[in-house]
């Protein structure tokens, strides 16, 4: 089982599905605030369009946005996300691709987390926040936000450990990720146990700290009222 | 009792009109004309009219669904109002946006439930307005904070975040963050009904200090003492309509009206 470790690049591996999981994680966190905040917007617009892309994105499979992202907007649309003329194009293309469709995706559960933490603040906040003048952008900023996040820190937790094991899926168009290479090794020697268990082990040893720091975080950080 | 002049009775010649402890009508800071709004079938402010002078103290009274706080909230514009208008310091109530924001900046507003910022502590619940609003640096905000509250008796607990404070010292840290944006006029919106009996004074006694010094306030309150002891005027709500308005002499010794009479008979007989 050991040999495995020697002869593939299993350490490697990880190392792009954490890659993939900090930069989809920074996307989501931005993109889902930005949609919460439509989602509780006073423009009627905003909401409908935020809720438009809840809906559409939390309701398509992972699996056929990042084979969007791959075969519609980078083959057939060409739209680039980096030098088409460079050597590791193909790569570098399929890598940043499957964060964009990662960080899409999650974003929509971001989105309602915090949607669900904004309900945690009570209205006596807002108003007190209104009275003393703040804008409707400062009042987010400095009073709803800053709870919400607080109240939100749990199923944010969830959600950036869906995402972590998520980024298999991004094998599908080609990264170079954990289950990627699981499903090389399967084929080049004889699936056994060893090669589940390591792969097993190591989305483990990813996951289970961001579970536990996140509880502690969201009992620590708790909005006491 | 003593700061209430009993010669103002003959110069109250109208609702419209304020009347002054020291004679001679008052310029008009808050006025309301007009004013109506309806919660579903329900008509809670049935054509309000009120003008509350500069340095006037004006307490709101009146039976639960009377409209008295609907009222208080529709000054700043937490309540919209269908039709009618609100002028602060000559300036109409603006929709929306930016000027609604300004406008509240110069208008302090007291919960019922304090609602102070949880997240924040008590120095940062005082200067978070000053700095944002009024654009004030960090130290000169935290300077004037510190001097509000120690006003209003607070200062110690000044790191302290607001779930670690009793009711009553709450309110007051509410009553120092409305005072440190520098308001034209405070609003109370039953500012001690949430609290226990024995912290309904040390607030009580913060309001009777402002309303010596001169702030123009609009009371929604069940406390009957504090209306005889600092109110320039009662305003007596029922049905969503101002039923009378008298000095507190007048209104608790010889209220006209038979709501009043009624309202006044089943909280003063216990």
């Amino acid at each position: 089982m050991l040999d495995i470790l020697d002869k593939y690049d299993v350490l490697g591996a990880f190392w792009m599905t954490i890659k993939l999981t900090v930069f989809s994680a920074i996307g989501a966190l931005v993109i889902g605030t930005i949609l919460a905040v439509m989602r509780v917007a006073p423009v009627a617009i905003l909401r409908r369009l935020g809720a438009f892309y809840v809906n559409t994105v939390r309701n398509t499979p992972l699996t056929l946005i990042l084979v969007f992202c791959s075969l519609g907007l980078l083959y057939i649309l060409q739209v680039n996300l980096t030098d088409p003329k460079s050597p590791t194009s193909i790569v570098d293309n399929n890598i940043r691709w499957a964060i964009v469709g990662l960080a899409a995706y999650h974003a929509a559960f971001v989105c309602e987390a915090l949607r669900s933490g904004v309900n945690t603040v009570p209205l006596g906040q807002a108003e007190a926040a209104r009275s003393i003048g703040l804008t409707f952008t400062q009042s987010l900023r400095e009073v709803i936000l800053p709870q919400a996040f607080r109240g939100s820190i749990a199923p944010l937790g969830s959600v950036l450990i869906a995402l972590t094991k998520n980024t298999t899926v991004a094998s599908i168009i080609g990264v170079a990720e954990a289950s990627g290479l699981m499903k090389e090794i399967i084929e080049n020697e004889t699936a056994s146990f060893g090669v589940f268990f390591i792969f097993a082990l190591g989305f483990v040893i990813l996951t289970l700290p961001v579970g536990i720091l996140f509880t502690s975080l969201s009992r620590r950080l708790a909005v006491k009222r | 009792m003593d700061d209430v002049n009993p010669g103002q009775t003959d110069r109250t010649t109208g609702k419209t009109v304020a009347p002054d402890r020291t004679g001679g009508a008052r310029e008009p800071m808050v006025v309301i004309e007009g004013v109506n709004k309806h919660f579903g079938d329900l008509h809670v402010l049935q054509d309000i009219n009120l003008t509350v002078g500069k340095g006037e103290v004006v307490v709101v009274l009146g039976p639960s669904g009377s409209g008295k706080s609907t009222l208080c909230r529709a000054i700043n514009r937490l309540e919209t109002i269908e039709s009618g208008t609100i002028t602060i310091d000559g300036k109409a109530l603006p929709e929306e946006g930016k000027p609604l924001a300004q406008l509240r900046a110069d208008v302090g507003m007291v919960f019922q439930s304090f609602n102070l910022f949880s997240h924040k502590t008590i120095r940062e619940n005082v200067t978070l307005g000053p700095v944002k609003v009024r654009k004030k640096s960090k130290s000169e905000a935290s300077t004037q904070a510190d001097a509000l509250l120690e006003r209003v008796g607070v200062a110690a607990q000044a790191d302290k975040y607001p779930a670690q404070l009793s009711g009553g010292q709450q309110q007051r840290v509410a009553i120092a963050r409305s005072l440190a944006m520098g308001p034209k006029v405070m609003l109370f919106d039953e500012p001690t009904s949430a609290l226990d009996p024995e912290m309904v004074n040390e607030v009580l006694d913060v309001m009777v200090g402002l309303a010596k010094e001169g702030m123009t306030m609009i009371v929604v309150t069940h406390e009957m003492g504090f209306a005889r002891k600092a109110a320039d005027r009662v305003v007596f709500m029922a049905d969503g309509q101002v039923v009378e308005v008298a000095t507190p002499e007048e209104f608790f010794t010889a209220p006209k009206s038979a709501r009043a009479k009624d309202f006044l008979g089943k909280i003063l007989t216990h």
